[in-house]
């Protein structure tokens, strides 16, 4: 391909002149109709055969070009009375105030305006010339001009006719114009009020046929049809010497055509409508907004081969992969170019009659031919080097997956493709994370690379494996979660034996056949079984979740089995938990090891981790938060005696004997402090619950490996939920002195204030339920307004980084060359493969 | 007050990174180095920035500025504007 270099040095937007329109149009059209009965465009008529064609068949009158081939003409017609271009009338109100009524000179003394155009801005200026009442060449008083919506313009209490502003504004001479900031040769201003409108290519509106075999019309059209009714119209009363008053409704009539013509949706004008009711869509609305030219065709384009669907888990196939749907497989192609070597391979392929066949062929003569049961034969034999087959996708292709909205890099990712029965994508669960993917519902995008260099590119560059590490931290984004980490510990948990047969089982979920070495009594232990997932020279040492912080770390000794010993890939000492399951040992499998390695790791664990979690068996029920009475007591004991707390504390502040916080009044004082005291209360209830659930409970279990949960909403559940907030504050507003009419006026007291004293097992009292949903909609909104923000802020980075790019020197630049960092980032330094501090 | 306030060098504060002039001898090499055809292209510093004005550059002198990040040594160049 040629490429010319070449920079728009600027872009220059003018007026059309009358004689212009006049001098580009290739017909005048006179004759308000478009076909006639056997469906031949009019002659002079809205379908002219010289504006272009479009009916196959037929030739253009103006170039002799056929429906591919011409491009379309504009022609013209000649309005009898000039109207108002609506778009321009502000500015032509504008005009009219800075220029006199009857010589249109600009309002500006003799002789300064030399001076004036220098010493003012544009916009002082002309407001200058607004206010000046008497022009300074004439001497003729001028009248207050004042522009109504849409098209009418009043000169005191008249309004001007659009014969007058033409004449008025064609008499302003070019040295004025200048002054003013027009440039006279490319828009003299009494071109705004049209003489002359352009009609647009018969291709730019065309007819479509029904079914029933009638035409219907371009709403353009219908449009351009109403002009030239009413301009007949007004030209026969003109000729016959109709009233004043008739004339001027046809012209009215005319402008307001003219006006929805080019904008339906100008204020104070009633739109145009179809027969039908409907708003005719005109020249503004074909450009406008969303479903406009712009946005719709030009920013928004759409893509082949690509697909989407729903997307539903996979724990079984790996985090590289995606799971197509056969029927989306025998959709898609990638292309296969025919080289000598792979010619007798091409063959084969055109043969096949199933699944993963060839579905087009493109020969030498750059022709696309559908491969089909009797043209195949005739393909075989002239198969040569140089053509081109498509070929439907199958397991191995490397694919580009995408969720919306696409926020990062890691929202785009190479997968791929392993072909499934079934309607939807499917994913592994620990690839969630980077494309905030869950599975109620969400759809994701699919495409596929159209030629080796992009395959090589997307597999080389995007591939899950090299991204597991997260660009913005250095820590892991796509990590084994929930009931993987769940699955993991109990399976390393102290003591855990296992009979050859289970280790057996386990193992060959992960898809490892040999067995690590038994223990003396012939069984093997869970801490051995999940060391044959790490590569056999790994050493580690550190302290997990499970730590409990005591004065002296007893290492290989730790009670709670909190500290882990990892030697020549064998977990000596320790369990897995989220901390370094999901953290450290993946991180410094990628870091050392590489991203296969990595990605090995997870896709073994993370299926040994769920035979795991099925094996031993791990629920949660209500059974996991019922208390004694004992414990109900001694936890309402904590909850009453802080709001004996707060009380007391209220009763100091009423008697002003509460010592004031520095830097704060005394009611912020005290309500820090009830703050406090009641959320030291609710946190206090932690230590008791362990304690009476004790380390088994399956609750605290996830709590503490970090599987999910936490201790907070095993108190919300078990104990009671403590203070509602709202912009961290007890909640206060409401009635006058009161939340709700339930409480005294004035009252301070922590139930009157948002304390939720119940647990979600006890259930919430009227008052208690509507002060927790005053909380819970603060996140929401919250929420909505952060994504709603940040949205912004990133379409406004987008548009000003889009063509920024890193050279191959390491400087970043712009477009232009122009050098915005010297070396990427300032240093060089890619987080992702940087060591965390 | 004036006094003090004449005392004060930008310099000082552990924030401000090394300033320094580009001799015009070494700035076509820079130049050369950094692949651009001239000075337009580089980044730009106000004259009005108190660094430029401590160091009492003129407009279209090259400042090389030394800064100390936590991941190592940088170079940076900006053109008097």
């Amino acid at each position: 391909m040629e490429f010319t270099e070449k920079q728009v040095g600027a872009i220059k937007f003018t007026l059309f002149s009358p004689e212009t329109i006049r001098k580009m149009s290739v017909i005048k059209v006179t004759v308000p109709d478009t076909y006639n009965e056997d469906g031949y465009p009019i002659d002079g008529g809205l379908m002219d055969q010289h504006m272009g064609v479009i009916d196959p068949g037929l030739r253009c009158k103006t170039c002799g070009g056929t429906v591919h081939t011409c491009p379309g003409h504009f022609g013209h017609i000649d309005l009898v009375r000039p109207v108002l271009h609506s778009e321009f009338a502000r500015v032509v109100a504008v005009l009219l105030k800075v220029t006199c009524s009857s010589c249109s000179r600009a309002l500006v003394k003799k002789g300064a305006k030399d001076t004036f155009g220098e010493l003012l801005s544009e916009d002082e200026l002309l407001a200058q010339m607004k206010k000046t009442k008497k022009c300074p060449y004439c001497g003729a008083k001028q009248e207050d001009i004042k522009y109504e919506k849409p098209t009418t313009i009043m000169e005191g209490k008249r309004a001007l006719l659009p014969i007058e502003i033409r004449e008025r504004l064609a008499k302003i001479p070019d040295e004025d114009l200048e002054l003013i900031g027009m440039d006279p040769e490319s828009a003299r201003p009494e071109w705004m009020v049209l003489t002359a409108l352009p009609i647009p290519p018969v291709q730019m509106r065309p007819s479509i046929i029904l079914e029933t075999g009638e035409r219907s019309e371009d709403d353009i059209t219908h449009k351009l049809v109403d002009i030239i009714r009413i301009n007949q119209r007004l030209d026969a009363n003109l000729n016959a010497g109709a009233p004043q008053l008739i004339i001027e409704d046809l012209w009215e009539l005319l402008q307001y055509h003219v006006t929805t013509y080019f904008n339906n949706e100008s204020a104070n004008v009633p739109p145009a409508r179809h027969r039908s009711g409907r708003p005719l869509k005109t020249l503004s609305q074909r450009l406008k907004g969303k479903e406009g030219r712009f946005r719709y065709n030009l920013s928004g384009k759409r893509v082949n081969f690509s697909s989407r669907t729903v997307v539903s888990p996979d724990p079984n196939i790996s985090i590289n992969e995606v799971g197509v749907p056969r029927a989306v497989a025998e959709e898609l192609t990638v292309p296969i170019y025919v080289t000598p070597w792979n010619l007798e391979e091409c063959k084969e392929m055109l043969k096949r009659t199933e699944y993963p066949k060839i579905v087009y062929v493109t020969g030498k003569d750059g022709r696309r031919r559908r491969v089909m049961e009797k043209n195949v034969e005739e393909l075989l034999a002239a198969l040569d080097v140089g053509w081109v087959l498509e070929r439907q996708l199958k397991d191995g292709d490397p694919v580009i997956f995408n969720r919306q909205p696409s926020l990062h890099r890691i929202s785009m990712m190479c997968h791929k493709t392993k072909v499934l029965p079934g309607r939807t994508f499917r994913l592994h669960v620990a690839v969630c994370p980077p494309y905030n993917a869950d599975f109620d519902g969400d759809e994701m995008n699919l495409h596929v690379p159209q030629t080796y260099e992009a395959r090589a590119e997307t597999e080389e560059l995007m591939l899950v494996e090299r991204q597991i590490i997260s660009p913005r931290n250095g820590s892991a984004i796509i990590q084994p979660n929930e009931d993987h980490v769940s699955g993991a510990y109990l399976l390393t948990r102290k003591g855990v034996k296992l009979t050859k047969d289970e280790a057996t089982r386990f193992l060959g979920a992960a898809g490892i056949y040999e067995l690590p070495e038994p223990e003396k009594d012939g069984t093997y232990s869970g801490k051995k079984v999940f060391s044959m997932l790490f590569p056999k020279d790994l050493n580690m040492e550190y302290k997990t979740r499970l730590c409990k912080e005591v004065n002296e770390c007893s290492k290989e000794k730790c009670p709670y089995d909190g500290y882990v010993i990892i030697r020549n890939g064998i977990l000596e000492h320790g369990s897995m938990e989220k901390k370094g399951y999901s953290g450290l040992i993946l991180e410094k499998l990628f870091n050392d090891y590489g991203p296969e390695v990595a990605r090995e790791f997870i896709d073994r664990s993370t299926k040994m981790a769920v035979y795991s979690v099925t094996h031993f068996g791990f629920s949660v029920g209500l059974e996991n938060y019922k208390l004694d009475k004992k414990t109900l007591e001694k936890i309402n004991e904590i909850r009453d005696k802080a709001i004996k707390e707060v009380e007391g504390l209220i009763v100091k502040y009423k008697n002003k004997t509460l010592p004031r916080s520095p830097g704060k009044t005394l009611k912020e004082t005290l309500e820090e402090q009830i703050m406090m005291v009641l959320n030291h209360a609710r946190d206090s209830t932690g230590s008791i619950l362990r304690e009476y659930f004790g380390q088994d409970n399956t609750s605290i279990v996830m709590a503490n490996i970090g599987s999910r949960g936490s201790i907070l909403n095993v108190i919300q559940m078990a104990a009671f939920l403590g203070q509602q907030a709202v912009r961290s504050k007890r909640i206060k507003r409401g009635y006058k002195g009161r939340v709700l009419p339930h409480f005294k006026i004035g009252d301070m007291g922590a139930y009157a204030r948002g304390f939720v004293g119940s647990s979600f097992m006890k259930g919430l009292t009227p008052t208690e339920y509507f002060f927790h949903a005053a909380g819970g909609r603060e996140s929401i909104v919250n929420t909505a307004i952060r994504t709603a923000r940040s949205g912004y802020m990133q379409r406004r980075l987008i548009n000003a980084l889009q063509d920024l790019y890193t050279d191959y020197d390491r400087s970043v630049r712009d477009a232009d060359g122009n050098i915005i960092q010297l070396r990427y980032g300032g240093d060089m330094k890619d987080p992702m493969r940087s060591k965390k501090v | 007050m004036s006094k003090k306030k004449e005392q004060f060098s930008v310099f000082d504060h552990v924030l401000v990174p090394k300033h320094e002039i580009v001799p015009d001898s070494e700035v076509e090499a820079i130049l050369a180095e950094l692949r651009v055809e001239s000075k337009d292209r580089l980044p730009k510093i106000l004259p009005t920035d108190p660094c430029v004005k401590a160091l009492k550059a003129k407009r279209g002198d090259l400042i090389r500025i030394l800064r100390k990040e936590p991941t190592g040594e940088a170079v940076y160049y900006r053109v008097v504007v």
